[in-house]
């Protein structure tokens, strides 16, 4: 008989896992799934562009029954886990059933955080973490007319870009003097404050909570210094947790997330967590690039093929509010003993900052134009030699490299750069910047 | 003109107003406005050949910055007046100084750029009414030298040859001539006689090693100011080998005992003249025995010769051996002076030099000045010299003269020891300017601003270096209230109540009454009165007397003298024609002279306080203090900055820096220049250019460091030759900005941290290169203030490294550049400026322009990756598509190779889509 390989929480982080195992041992494992959510897959990421309408919930399935059952894969949707006995090695889920495990795979995710204020109780106070919660947003944006989103940092920004874009009168409200202050500094917050504005939302910063008000929904707002603001839906997108209270519960070492060693293994060794689950080296990410980086180690663990270490991850954030560009990674702040290199347009709402720091692109935050922002995130995650570059490296990459392709070479020749037509065929579904790509059928 | 339909073009055959070459010009007014430009291959000077200043006189045509009316200071403000408000205030001005201190309390100070016309009424007025000799001009700092030798050698101011000579020599020698680049189309002639016929020989006697050197065979990089004992030496050489032509020496010239033992006494040793000239014995040796061999030879000479304290000596030291070889008047066999400005000739011919009279008279003569007396019917004759240029404002300094009136020249650039000319200006009581230019280093201080035509719109007649009479034409409209010189000249005679004497009303009532004074009197014709003596001279026009206006207007350029009127338009060229063919010479007795000679050195000597020797001259794109050509983006890209010239050996030495700025100093000022290393300058010698002034650097006036010191003959100052050093100026960071508006002077003047700038005329745009010291608060505020960014929110991008101390911004307006700053420590590292200017010329600008814009390049155009697909990884269209025809069938595979779509994943779809196109483009 095969080992038994049981994932708990059917998300980004753990299918990913599941793929790069699959990828490097296939069938080595019977593999079983319980999921919370009474779907397959899907692309958590994109709510935001669903939520603004930019995107459909088939749109951004990643995986459907279909494909666990291609795998061999077992699936248990709308049925979370609720106990773990790691004596037995089974565990027990909310509709009772019970299923044993030789590895043991955590990818339970996180939580919103809700402030502990009054009222939060209310309906018409919700979070921004599922197609649940869009679905609440969607319908309330058709009844109602006031909504405050609580947090301006990542996710609150989209929520509120989104629900301007459904029809409501937004507010953003924030604890901190700048907006997203984690991933940007001010001058880069201010402009893309500017521009958010510009498209009607409102923000109300160093605004602290007190209450929500309301007598069977929510009606307001109410902050400590005594503001109101009416509010008929309220996001509360204040961070994340988390979610590590099945681990903690069956006795697994916990801080903040589930505390897991460079082979993104818990202090039991049949049990392995991945995700914003995951604690490792005291970080506890919340953004998809180091799932992905730890999907991979952990696979290579459970594959048995290599004893590859995670070693935690550079970060990097983009928004996803169509037509603000903006991102930021690695250690952007500077600070003593580095040095800064600013380009601003702000007619243009554009501002690049890159951190370098003994020589090296240590930073970036990059708003208004961020089409080298891929290739930043690559020379800080390389700790490239910026030196001979430094004058232009602010103006990106086509300033600092040579061509990528040298004309009259290659097969590329007949091919669109070299023809017409087909330039031209190509130029008519020309694919723009997030806009919702054509039906894929058209394109086949 | 009619309504509608285009004017037809209208071509002018009209004179190029820069060098003594006189290039005949045709010029053809476009309705956009412009000028298209032409070679006049009629003309004799130029057979349709024009130099890249000539080329470009299009560009400088322009109203931009002209003065168009008369200005008055009042208050320290300049207020615009009316003509007669302004011409009374000179005249009266000038009555009044006249009347409590004399006539030799006034003076005029005038320019080889004015036309004959304006320098005929301007010397009538100044010599024949006010009374003194106070009349100077701008010829004196170039060519008065040559002046003074002519006439000790001939008797008379004149050229004897003319420039088919330098096509039919066999060996030229060119003498203080940076010929390439400032007689650029006679030394076209020259490259084209030197092809045709590649035995002829030409020596470039010169210190430095200029452009006109790649076309010699011999350079001799004499020591400055040695040129006396270099043409001494070879005339003791002429004279041991038995090189003389006896006969004509015998029957046409005095004095060659006396001279040839002077020579054969201080350069009878070849080894001693060698190391006196600082030149190899070998290349003495072989100078002196080709000279000596070749019978047809030119021996030409430019402002090296002149610009001396022995300047006159060193015309004389040439002529001489010329003399004696009886090398003159002959085809291809004469001394040659090639003059500098464009009728620096015609100023000659009128007397528009404080020692001349008038039509090559001299003031000392009391039988010449009867005949101009009895000639104009004036009141009054000057009877002594008047004060030559640098006596003259050294005059205007100590208060002896009150009222100056300056006419198309910039003393306070151009003078030696400028600075103190300046002082000189602001004391006097009066100073009168007649300008096109609105400000000028001069201009500025002027308490009367009379606005002057310039080339293209004023009319009249010029000479040039062979003799060649020549019309300038008008061909454009004439701007504002700018008039004439002669007219304005003539107004203020008339209200000195001078009347009928001035009653001109055209360029050709003066030409023909100069033409009558050159005949009146001459060779015992000219309608003399009864009983009075002929006054023989060469200088005649006597066929030009008749000329109608009609006839004035068609003429063609001609030699003078001119005996007979000249049939209209002749079937065939004139040919050109010479002086002394007849060995008969402009003295008394016919003969020439040749002079004994002491050779002397420059009056201030190198020491070890001031161990350099500083030389100034022209660059190629350039004229005198710019005010033309500074407008004219195509002349100001050759040399588009001040600069010193170094050996590498001597800037090691002194600690300066090629490409950094340094300071170079004499007793008398200093100036902030570039560093150019070369060899092309000597050890111990420096080169600094003449053009740059007040207004387009901050100090670079090279006229303030130059030694006030003068030919005693001439008047001349030693303008080759003053003792100077060098040492670096150091600077913290450099920078320049380009704008399509000037900067303001006052800011560049003002701004801190500023500590030196220059500026020259792009196509629609201006660039200012500066340097400075020390750091402001923040940048950004600081290049605002230098941009005069003065709106609230101006369209400014900028991009800044504050540990490498580089900043660029820029200032956009409407969808246009306005201008662009840069700084840098390292000039190295500021962008190529010529990119950027391309920038000015576009209509609007992308968000890849504006970031290329302050990137000081294009992007790479392969880099272009198009349109995001992959915003994560920022992955364009351009790079998937490749990778897809490469074989990348699946977004997995496209994900491999360049991570597209392996973040969110958001973007799978499109990668999908991006595939099935590239395979449909396929089959």
């Amino acid at each position: 008989m095969k080992p038994r390989l049981i994932l708990v929480g059917n998300g980004m982080a753990g299918v990913r896992t599941l793929e790069e195992l699959l990828k490097r041992a296939p069938g080595q494992y019977d593999i079983t799934v319980f999921g919370e959510e009474p779907y397959g897959n899907y692309n958590r990421i994109q709510l935001s562009p669903v939520l603004a309408g930019e995107k459909t919930i088939a749109q951004i399935i990643t995986h459907a029954p279909e494909w666990y059952a291609a795998n061999g894969i077992k699936l248990l949707t709308g049925d979370a886990v609720v106990a773990i006995d790691r004596e037995a090695k089974t565990v027990t889920s909310a509709k009772g059933v019970t299923a044993a495990y030789d590895v043991l795979l955590l990818a339970t995710g996180s939580k919103p955080f809700v402030l502990p204020v009054p009222g939060k109780e209310l309906p018409g106070v919700i979070a921004f973490r599922d197609i649940a919660d869009v679905d609440s947003m969607l319908s309330a944006s058709r009844t109602y007319t006031h909504a405050v989103v609580i947090g301006g940092g990542l996710l609150g920004l989209e929520a509120a870009n989104g629900l301007v874009k459904r029809g409501m009168t937004v507010s953003v409200v924030h604890l901190s003097d700048i907006i997203m202050e984690r991933q940007l500094d001010r001058p880069a917050a201010v402009l893309l404050q500017r521009s958010l504005e510009s498209r009607g939302i409102k923000f109300l910063l160093k605004a602290a909570t007190a209450e929500l008000l309301g007598e069977t929904r929510v009606e307001a707002v109410r902050f400590k210094d005594g503001r109101e603001v009416p509010a008929d839906l309220v996001v509360m997108a204040a961070g994340i947790i988390p979610n590590a209270a099945l681990a903690k519960a069956s006795g697994l070492e916990c801080e903040r997330g589930i505390v897991v060693d460079d082979a993104l293994r818990s202090s039991d060794p049949s049990i392995y967590a991945v995700g914003e689950c995951a604690q490792h080296r005291k970080i506890c990410y919340g953004l998809v690039a180091p799932l992905w980086d730890q999907a991979i180690v952990c696979a290579e663990h459970l594959a048995a093929v290599s004893t590859a270490a995670y070693e935690g991850s550079v970060v990097s954030t983009k928004l996803k509010v169509t037509g603000i560009d903006l991102f930021s990674a690695g250690n952007f702040q500077g600070g003593e003993g580095s040095e800064e290199l600013v380009f601003r347009d702000p007619k243009r709402g554009i501002y690049k900052k890159l951190v370098v720091r003994d020589g090296r692109l240590d930073g970036a935050v990059l708003v208004g134009d961020t089409r080298d922002g891929g290739w930043y995130y690559e020379l800080i995650q390389q700790k490239a030699h910026v030196g001979h570059w430094r004058n232009k490296l602010v103006f990106g990459r086509s300033f600092c490299e040579q061509p990528l392709e040298r004309p009259g070479e290659g097969p590329a020749n007949g091919g669109i750069d070299g023809n017409a037509n087909a330039a031209r065929r190509l130029g008519s579904t020309t694919i723009e910047r997030r806009n919702p790509p054509a039906p894929e059928a058209q394109a086949a | 003109m009619s309504d509608g339909g285009a004017p037809a073009l209208k071509t002018t055959c009209t004179t190029c107003p820069y060098c003594g070459v006189g290039c005949g010009v045709l010029a053809t007014p476009k309705p956009d406005g412009t000028v298209e430009i032409a070679g006049d291959p009629a003309h004799g000077a130029n057979l349709g050949r024009l130099c890249v200043k000539g080329s470009a006189l299009g560009e400088t045509v322009g109203l931009e910055d002209r003065l168009l009316y008369p200005m008055l200071h009042r208050e320290g403000v300049a207020q615009r007046a009316s003509w007669d408000e302004a011409l009374a205030q000179v005249a009266e001005g000038f009555k009044k100084t006249i009347a409590e201190h004399g006539p030799d309390a006034v003076a005029f100070y005038v320019s080889g750029q004015l036309l004959t016309e304006d320098y005929y009424v301007a010397n009538k007025l100044m010599k024949g009414y006010i009374g003194s000799a106070n009349i100077d001009t701008n010829s004196r700092l170039c060519m008065s030298s040559a002046v003074a030798g002519h006439k000790r050698a001939f008797g008379e101011d004149l050229v004897p040859g003319c420039y088919e000579d330098f096509e039919e020599a066999d060996l030229v020698v060119l003498v203080g001539s940076n010929t390439a680049w400032c007689h650029p189309v006679l030394f076209q002639r020259l490259v084209a006689a030197k092809k045709a016929r590649p035995e002829m020989q030409i020596v470039v006697i010169d210190p430095r090693h200029t452009a006109t050197c790649e076309l010699a065979d011999l350079h001799l990089p004499l020591a400055p100011g040695s040129d006396v004992r270099l043409f001494n030496g070879l005339l003791a050489w002429l004279h041991e080998h038995g090189v003389m032509d006896a006969e004509f020496v015998e029957a046409h010239t005095e004095g060659a005992d006396k001279a040839v033992a002077l020579a054969l006494q201080t350069g009878g040793s070849l080894a001693h003249v060698a190391k006196a000239c600082k030149l190899s014995e070998e290349k003495l040796r072989q100078f002196y025995a080709l000279w000596a061999r070749t019978e047809k030879v030119v021996t030409a000479f430019s402002q090296g010769v002149n610009q001396s304290s022995s300047g006159t000596d060193k015309v004389n030291a040439i002529i001489n051996c010329h003399l004696y070889t009886g090398r003159i008047g002959k085809p291809g066999a004469t001394p040659f002076s090639i003059t500098g400005q464009p009728n620096a000739m015609g100023g000659r011919e009128v007397g528009g030099l404080a020692n001349m009279l008038a039509a090559h008279l001299d003031i000392a003569s009391p039988e010449h000045r009867a005949l101009v007396q009895d000639f104009w019917q004036s009141p009054v004759i000057a009877d002594q010299q008047g004060l030559k240029a640098v006596d003259l404002f050294e005059a205007i300094h100590s208060g002896k003269v009150k009222a100056v009136w300056i006419m198309a020249t910039n003393p306070v650039v151009s003078l030696p020891d400028a600075d103190r000319v300046r002082e000189a200006l602001l004391k006097c009581p009066l100073v009168v300017v007649s300008e096109v230019m609105a400000r000028t280093d001069t201009a500025d201080l002027a308490h009367v601003l009379l606005p002057a035509l310039a080339w293209g719109e004023k009319d009249g007649s010029v000479t040039n270096s062979d003799r060649r009479i020549s019309r300038q034409r008008a061909f454009l409209p004439v701007p504002g209230e700018a008039k004439a010189d002669w007219w304005a000249l003539a107004e203020v005679g008339k209200r000195m109540s001078f009347g009928e004497s001035f009653e001109f009303s055209s360029a050709h009532e003066i030409f023909v009454e100069h033409a009558a004074l050159t005949a009146y009197g001459n060779a015992g014709a000219g309608g003399r009165g009864q009983g009075m003596e002929a006054v023989p001279r060469m200088l005649n026009l006597a066929g030009l007397v008749p000329l109608t206006a009609e006839a004035y207007d068609d003429l063609q350029p001609l030699q003078w003298p001119v005996s007979q009127v000249p049939i209209p338009h002749p079937p065939s060229p004139i040919p050109a024609s010479r002086l002394f063919s007849d060995g008969r010479f402009a003295h008394a007795d016919g003969r020439a002279r040749l002079l004994p000679l002491l050779p002397r050195d420059p009056v201030n000597k190198i020491n070890d306080d001031w161990p350099l020797v500083l030389n100034t001259g022209r660059v190629r794109d350039h004229w005198h203090t710019m005010t033309r050509t500074g407008k004219s983006p195509k002349l100001a890209d050759h040399t588009s900055e001040p600069f010193v010239e170094i050996h590498p050996q001597d800037a090691m030495g002194w600690g300066v820096q090629n490409d950094r700025l340094a300071r170079v100093v004499t007793a008398w000022g200093s100036c902030v220049v570039r560093v150019r290393t070369t060899s092309a300058v000597a050890r111990r010698q420096l080169f600094v250019p003449i053009h740059w002034n007040g207004t387009t650097a901050s100090d670079a006036r090279v006229g303030s460091l130059v030694n006030p010191v003068v030919d005693p003959i001439s008047g001349e100052p030693e303008f080759k030759h003053t003792p100077a050093r060098i040492e670096p100026f150091f600077v913290q960071w450099y920078g320049f900005v380009l704008s399509r508006q000037p900067l303001n002077e006052t800011t560049l003047r003002t701004l801190p941290h500023l500590a030196w700038w220059t500026r020259v005329q792009g196509t629609q745009f201006i660039r200012t290169e500066f340097a400075g010291r020390g750091e402001p608060a923040d940048w950004s505020t600081w290049a605002h203030q230098l941009l005069g960014a003065s709106s609230d929110d101006p369209d400014w991008l900028d991009t800044r490294d504050a540990s490498e101390g580089l900043y660029r911004g820029a200032l956009i307006e409407g969808e246009c550049l306005s201008a662009c700053v840069f700084l840098s420590p390292r000039p190295e590292d500021l962008p190529a400026r010529r990119w950027l200017s391309g920038l000015f010329a576009q209509e609007s600008l992308s968000d890849m322009d504006r970031m290329s814009l302050l990137a000081g390049q294009a992007a790479t155009p392969g880099v272009d990756a198009g349109a995001t697909i992959c915003s994560c990884f920022g992955i364009g269209r351009n790079p998937i598509a490749a990778a897809i025809r490469e074989g990348c069938a699946t977004p997995e595979a496209l994900g491999a190779k360049l991570k597209c779509g392996t973040n969110c994943g958001s973007c799978v779809p499109e990668l999908r889509q991006l595939i099935a196109l590239v395979k449909a483009e396929r089959q």
